[in-house]
């Protein structure tokens, strides 16, 4: 059972939250100008990685506010939680190309 | 009363209770603080189950939770329990237990016959034969599961209950032996919260057992009870007795499996029988002990070989002798402990046999001092006997100790103790991902790489002395407790008297015989599953070598006791067979339980009427009282249909459907999800998450919605309704409600968060009675004054506030059945009140309450669709012929890129379309598939499937609808649908309007 | 099939009998040879499986049995059957919604049902059919559908009746009152269970007297690209091991790999979790299948239940989940076989199951030439192994998928025409 932090209420229980997979992946302010395979990735491709992963959760039995969490897929280990609209501490940011 | 091998004193059983139990329907006699086992032993009773395979007479082997021969049915009845370890089991009066895998009897036991053929039954045999012919698999299938199992499962129902319970400390210390115990007493007494679960009745672990240690200048047992004692007064620690902290979990999260009445022999009423705790701990400590190692020799699975510490934690904790004339087998100085410890309890100590050549030091020197035999160098060559054992064979071994030289001689004997070391209980570190490390010298694992805040003392920390334990449990608590930021007040450590162990453990992971491992005998390394050193070789052999193949095709490991007395055993000789260490060959992850939990204790009280929620309306009571007959709805119970006197279940729908259309119905539709959507932006955003335009709606009007997901597939629908500019309420399907809050929240605080919307769920603020009919504005009428109802003040899709039989409502004038129709919303608490006044005021107009089925035949007369029922995930608005409600000048909205995707537009896609069947009143089943071209039998390609399908009173034939590849080009084609045993005709009709296609009937 | 596994290769292994036990049981079973040799690689090979699961051993038997392709190395970074395979509850049917789906898991039961005879190790795959319950009117009318599709596809199904459920299952709880009462259900006689690690060695086996060279403890660390980004092999951690024709069939871990090979995937690693409980004498004696109560059961040959439910929501490489799981899931198990209650669960343990957004698996080529992907089968990919790999050899001998294959394309992602197995499915398993 993950314990998380959620910005808003503290440490919890995971099962007090729903989760939301990779984070900072915005809608297209455009669909219309993507192409097939660019709303295919928008749709269905998610980063996978066997380590620190940025990610969505939301507060179900709590706030029910969602926030963004930086953990490690492979150890379980939390490494950040913060805000929508805020970003990975850029020492941790697993994201592509921040690294 | 005789119990033949009981001590005439010592021990910590109650001499002055003695308690009366049955085992295979014999009466017998122990005494309170026994456990069955050493009732058992007390009574001279050795031989207590049979083995897996080959049905071997066996006898107790351990003295706790590593025990994997002494398996028990515990009681009978729907209280009975498989699989329990007689040594682990309370005694109680009354106690009822049978051994298992045997029959008729476990003294003559017709499973023996395996033993016979135990040549035929090597490791992994079975892979290798019922292979012809393959008719016949089932048959030896059943013979070998009528063979497997262990114990029998109860007959009936659990009467008792279980229950589970959160707690947060700041430390948890598992286990109370002398490292626990001093642990704990090191943060309470600093102040910190602490929990401290151990699995027996009495805390002291190891100590309990043991005679030769003293603390403090008394006997250690008087220190444990200072310590407890001292523990009890703390008002923040929890002292948590016959609990063993089975799992441990990501960050800090473990279980505790706590056997609240177990040992009583009878439930009570106020306590659940069994508690699983869940525990979040900033710190654990973890002090779990050790497990000593049997010896790996021939026939070793003799009744009467035991654990050399289980043999002295019997004499000294209980009070009896397992044997008269007990054989010491050890590479190590804790045996000859076990060898004094039985001599001064008047047993006749048949000699030691040291593996080491040269054992020296004080405890060896007792022993020769007391006139033990000490047989230095050798091995045990075999033990004989059947039921128990008589005998041992010993050897003198060749300097490397890889064989024997010499001849043998045999020892009398009656039991034989194995001291082979003791292997730490890593089984919690391990399941908290910490990394092992393997001690070459000692071979032993010992906790490595941490990998959650703990940290392991005492015996799963390779300790083994007393001392050194508890100046680590002490040392260990004021670590952690310092760091968490409390006070640390460290208790001294005590002074402790113990035997002074000497030179370390020989290890020999095979004792030589006179014949090579497996051509003579058997030399066991699982007890339980009957696994021997020569099956692991020959799974090596044969090409498994990883440990993990190892067990899986050898079974080693893979019984109840998870192989807490083999797992190193098996690694080792797996190692040695192909000239590896031990850490090349793997090690094996331990995973929770560490001992097996009873299922209902992981259940808790989420069984029977607290399984699941239930939701029910504020009419229900109404509902129940007049007969209506129940469907579930999502969480909801809705009232299905109301049957009257005897009416079939198509009698009372059509009834119902009649009313509706011929005066007036009424259904209870407070189900349906409803959305209180505010604030500047709400029709922006209805815009985006709808298909249809939603900025020029009027205030105190409605509009239905369809609401797509990304990918162009309908998610969900329903009637939205302006209150004011900048409010709307919303509604969904019933099933729908949460998914859609939640999914138009996600939207809101991820995409676009800069909107001015709130959204609250208003789904149980509202009762909802929905009357329908040409009679709908008369009964209104009666009830409602202070709304005008006429067509122009109130037309259709139009919502007005006012007053519902003197409660105040929004009456919303939208129809799900094309008749003139009132939703009428009252707040919950008086949905009852409403619902009352509507059926007394339409008594006299014949008003009829209709249930969802009803319902579902009235919509799909109009060619509505339901969504989930007509739609399963995989339908546009565009199939479903829905594109009128599809905005064509909105640049977005959810679902607008995803529609636009190739496949999404292809002409065979599955399309709704409406069907007739030949004969008018044949009903087809929802569910079943049309094709095109018939054949005599499958398979046969499908078009697609009937997703509603009725019996339509109004329009006097059944009417269906289908998702049908390329559906809306098949126009008055006749299709057919085969069904078991025959065939329906049946046409596409024009559009899936049943009826009152010019829509004539919705003003009434 | 059956003549493919008659032909024996070049190591010449004797064959595995009752009559081979006798013999060897003369000799002390010590002149039992290997189930497989234990190869170093080879510096190229005309094909190479990245995945020793059920799924890559099959694919490497049928490129050698089938396609005549036998220069095959089978890599596996840890040992053979460690992951799924050897983690899974063990269910195999064949009885699914849409076309697409119920033809591969179709194809394979086909090939179970002889696999034990062809690869000459006994699988102990036993038809002891599959139950799925209904307990709502809802879900009565989604069941029909599925029998409807299922029969007219040509596979077994069969209705039953709350009393029918009973019978086949005596220990079900059938109050009709209780929050999910038993309405009715459907089975699958030809459906069952097999013994998971048995298929992983019968097929490494089998494999390796083809000659496959099946090599272990070798985990693949990146792919090599010629000029024109054709696959030329691998790097691994036994060194680079080249060839033309690579196919990955690693499960949880196919994200990863694809990483290296500079391409996504849609798709995502889930802890599933199981048990099972400790050995009983047989209360069971088919799988039983509940979507509403979340879970599904069957008794091993050895006596266990063996009871599995949902994945965890999030993403995890960790083999491990989180305790609400197992109580849901064990609670679940007392209301629906209230027997149970009393007995204990011996073990748990968790997978990496790779889930697709339609939880339907990927058999395709992908962006980089010569380098095929197997994998998405989520928390039902037990049950399609034989068809799995003999489709997905089929895939990397002739470059273009066939039939079976075809819909499972990483192109459907793009054109939309997705095979939705969460819509109607039931159970996701």
């Amino acid at each position: 059972m993950l314990l998380i932090t959620c910005p808003y209420c503290g440490p919890r229980d995971d099962a007090e939250f729903s989760y939301g997979n990779q984070a900072h992946i915005a809608r297209p302010v455009d669909p219309s100008v993507c192409s097939d395979q660019e709303w295919a990735e928008y749709l269905y491709y998610r980063d996978n990685p066997k380590g620190p992963f940025a990610e969505r959760w939301m507060h179900a039995a709590g706030c029910r506010r969602w926030f963004h969490v930086v953990r490690d897929t492979n150890t379980h280990a939390i490494l950040q939680t913060y805000k929508v609209g805020e970003w990975p501490d850029p020492a941790i940011d697993p994201r592509e190309g921040t690294s | 009363m005789s119990q033949p091998n009981r001590l005439a004193t010592g021990g910590r059983i109650d001499r002055g209770r003695p308690l009366a139990f049955r085992f295979d329907g014999r009466t017998l006699h122990g005494y309170a603080g026994d456990t069955l086992a050493s009732a058992l032993l007390a009574n001279g009773v050795h031989l207590v189950g049979r083995s897996f395979k080959y049905h071997r007479p066996r006898g107790i082997l351990g003295l706790g939770a590593e025990e994997p021969n002494a398996l028990i049915q515990l009681g009978r009845g729907n209280r009975t329990e498989p699989n329990l370890r007689a040594t682990q089991i309370e005694l109680f009066d009354g106690l009822d237990a049978q051994s298992q895998n045997r029959w008729p009897c476990l003294r003559f036991d017709v499973g023996a016959v395996n033993s016979a053929f135990h040549r035929l039954f090597p490791a992994g045999f079975y892979y290798k034969t019922f292979m012809w012919p393959p008719a016949l698999w089932k048959t030896y299938e059943e013979v070998i599961r009528n063979a497997a199992g262990l114990g029998k499962a109860p007959e009936g129902p659990d009467p008792d209950r279980y229950e589970r319970m959160h707690a947060h400390c700041d430390v948890l210390v598992c286990g109370g032996g002398p490292a626990g115990l001093a642990a704990a007493l090191a943060a309470g007494r600093s102040g910190a919260r602490v929990i401290l679960a151990d699995e027996q009745s009495e805390f002291g672990g190891s100590l309990l057992g043991e005679a030769d240690v003293a603390i403090g200048g008394s006997p250690a047992t008087d220190w444990v009870a200072e310590v407890v004692a001292e523990l009890e007064s703390m008002p923040d620690v929890t002292l948590l007795r016959r609990a063993t902290v089975n799992g441990y979990y990501d960050h800090n999260y473990l279980t505790v499996a706590e056997r609240v009445t177990d040992h009583l022999g009878v439930g009570l009423p106020t306590v659940p029988r069994q508690r699983l705790w869940k525990i979040r701990a900033k710190r654990v400590i973890l002090a779990t002990g050790a497990i000593e190692r049997p010896l790996v020799f021939r026939d070793n699975d003799r009744p009467g070989v035991m654990l050399s510490s289980a043999m002295r934690g019997y004499a000294v904790r209980y009070g009896v002798l397992a044997g008269d004339r007990p054989l010491i087998v050890t590479g190590n100085d804790d045996g000859y402990r076990t060898a004094l410890a039985l001599a001064d309890r008047h047993a006749r100590v048949a000699g030691i046999v040291d593996l080491r050549a040269e054992p020296e030091g004080p405890l060896v020197e007792a022993a020769r001092d007391r006139g033990i035999e000490v047989f230095a160098g050798h091995s045990v060559a075999g033990a004989h006997g059947g039921r128990r054992v008589e005998a041992a064979e010993i050897a003198f071994m060749t300097r490397d100790g890889s064989g024997i030289t010499g001849g043998t001689r045999t020892i009398e004997c009656d039991a034989i103790a194995m001291a082979g070391g003791f292997n730490p209980t890593v089984h919690l570190f391990s399941q908290s991902r910490g990394k092992l490390r393997w001690d070459e010298e000692r071979a032993i694992f010992l906790p490595g790489t941490s990998h959650e805040a703990e940290v392991s003392v005492g015996g799963c920390a390779g300790t083994e002395s007393v001392a050194q334990a508890i100046k680590d449990g002490i040392r260990a608590a004021v670590e952690q407790v310092r760091d968490l930021g409390h006070t640390v007040r460290q208790p001294a450590a005590p002074a402790v008297e113990e035997p002074g162990q000497g030179a370390g453990n020989r290890v020999i992971w095979m004792l030589p015989s006179t014949a090579p491992v497996g051509r003579k005998g058997k030399h066991f390394v699982d007890f339980q599953n009957d696994v021997t050193a020569a099956d692991v070789m020959l799974a090596t052999r044969e090409g498994y070598r990883s440990i993990e193949h190892v067990k899986r095709y050898t079974t080693t490991g893979m019984g109840t006791d998870q192989g807490k007395t083999s797992n190193v055993n098996a690694l080792a000789i797996v190692g040695q067979t192909l000239g590896v260490d031990v850490p090349a060959v793997g090690t094996t992850t331990f995973r929770p339980p560490y001992t097996p939990t009873t299922i209902g204790a992981y259940g808790g009280r989420d069984v029977g009427r607290l399984f699941a929620p239930v939701r029910t309306t504020a009419m229900d009571s109404w509902h129940r009282a007049n007969g209506a007959r129940f469907e579930h709805v999502a969480d909801w119970m809705r009232a299905y249909y109301y049957p009257k006197d005897g009416e079939s279940f198509r009698q009372a729908v059509d009834r119902e459907v009649t009313a509706a259309r011929q005066g007036v119905g009424v259904l209870d539709a407070s189900t349906l999800g409803k959305i209180d959507v505010r604030g500047k932006d709400s029709a922006e955003f209805l815009n985006r998450v709808y298909t249809n335009a939603w900025a020029k709606l009027g205030v105190g009007r409605c509009r239905y919605g369809l609401m797509l997901k990304e990918d162009g597939m309908v998610m969900d629908d329903g009637v939205t309704t302006r209150l004011a500019d900048d409010h709307f309420h919303m509604t969904t399907t019933t099933g729908g409600a949460a998914r859609v809050l939640n999914w138009l929240e996600e939207y809101l605080q991820t995409e676009w968060p800069e909107m001015d919307v709130r959204l609250t769920s208003v789904t149980e603020q509202w009762a909802v009675a929905s009357i329908c009919g040409p009679k709908s504005r008369e009964l209104l009428g009666r009830i409602c004054t202070d709304i005008d109802l006429s067509n122009d003040a109130f037309p259709f899709m139009a919502m007005q506030e006012g007053t519902v039989a003197g409660i105040p409502a929004r009456v919303f004038r939208i129809s799900f059945t094309g008749e003139l129709s009132y939703e009428i919303n009252v707040p919950t608490r008086y949905g009852l009140a409403l619902w009352e006044a509507v059926m007394a005021a339409g008594a006299d107009l014949g008003i009829t309450p209709y249930g969802t089925e009803a319902m579902h035949v009235l919509r799909a007369e109009k060619g509505f669709i339901i969504v989930g029922q007509d739609t399963d995930g995989s339908v546009t608005p565009l199939d479903l012929g829905m594109d009128w409600i599809v905005s064509k000048q909105k640049p977005d909205f959810i679902g607008k890129r995803g529609m636009a995707r190739p496949d999404l537009s292809k002409p065979d896609r599955k399309q709704l379309v409406g069907l007739y069947t030949k004969d008018p009143n044949e009903v087809l089943p929802e569910g079943a598939q049309v094709v095109e071209t018939l054949k005599p039998k499958p398979p046969m390609a499908m078009l697609g499937h009937v997703t509603s399908s009725y019996y339509s009173p109004s329009v006097g034939r059944s009417i269906a609808m289908a998702l049908i590849k390329g559906g809306h080009a098949r126009k008055g084609q006749t299709l057919h649908v085969p069904l078991e045993g025959r065939t329906v005709e049946v046409t596409v009709t024009d559009g899936t309007v049943f009826f009152d296609p010019e829509g004539s009937r919705r003003d009434g | 099939m059956a003549e493919a596994g008659r032909r024996r290769g070049p190591t010449g292994k004797p064959r595995y009998s009752i009559f081979a036990l006798a013999r060897n049981a003369l000799s002390y079973h010590e002149n039992w040879q290997a189930a497989w040799r234990s190869p170093e690689p080879k510096p190229s090979y005309d094909a190479i499986v990245v995945g020793g699961g059920g799924h890559g051993l099959a694919t490497a038997y049928y490129l050698a049995s089938v396609h005549g392709i036998r220069n095959v190395a089978v890599l596996e970074k840890g040992w053979i059957g460690g992951g799924n395979t050897g983690r899974n509850t063990t269910i195999i049917r064949s009885n699914y919604l849409w076309d697409e789906s119920a033809a591969i898991y179709e194809h394979a039961l086909k090939l179970w049902e002889g696999l034990t005879q062809e690869l000459n190790f006994n699988l102990m795959f036993s038809q002891r059919g599959v139950i799925t319950l209904a307990h709502s009117e809802h879900e009565l009318k989604e069941m029909r559908r599925r029998v409807e599709a299922i029969r007219l596809n040509g596979i077994d199904t069969e209705v039953l009746d709350t009393a029918g459920v009973k019978k086949l299952v005596p220990i079900i709880n059938t109050d009709q009152s209780i929050r999910y009462p038993v309405m009715g259900g459907f089975v699958q006689r030809r459906g069952g269970t097999a013994r998971h690690d048995a298929v992983a060695w019968g097929y490494a086996r089998a494999a390796d007297d083809l000659g496959v060279d099946i090599i272990q403890g070798c985990e693949v660390t990146g792919f090599l690209k010629d000029g024109q980004g054709h696959i030329e092999g691998v790097e691994t951690t036994r060194g680079t091991i080249r060839s033309k024709r690579i196919g990955c069939v690693a499960a949880g871990h196919s994200a990863v790999l694809a990483a290296m090979a500079g391409f996504k995937l849609p798709i995502q690693a889930r802890p599933l979790q199981a048990l099972v409980s400790e050995p009983i004498k047989p209360v069971i004696d088919t799988v039983v299948m509940s979507n509403a109560v979340h879970m599904y059961v069957s008794q091993s040959d050895k006596g266990e239940l063996v009871l599995g439910a949902g994945t965890d929501s999030y993403n995890s490489y960790a083999q491990r989940g989180s305790l609400n799981i197992i109580e849901h899931q064990l609670a679940a198990a007392c209301e629906l076989y209230p027997i149970v209650s009393r007995l204990r669960v011996l073990r748990t343990w968790g997978g990496i199951v790779d889930t697709c957004p339609d939880a339907s698996p990927i058999i395709s080529t992908t962006p980089v030439d010569g380098l095929f992907f197997n994998c998405g089968w989520g928390t039902g990919g037990f049950k399609a192994t034989p068809g799995s790999g003999h489709v997905f050899a089929d895939l990397m001998a002739k470059g273009r998928p066939n039939a079976i294959a075809a819909p499972f394309s990483l192109e459907r992602f793009s054109g939309g025409y997705l095979i939705d197995e969460h819509g109607a499915a039931g159970v996701a398993h």
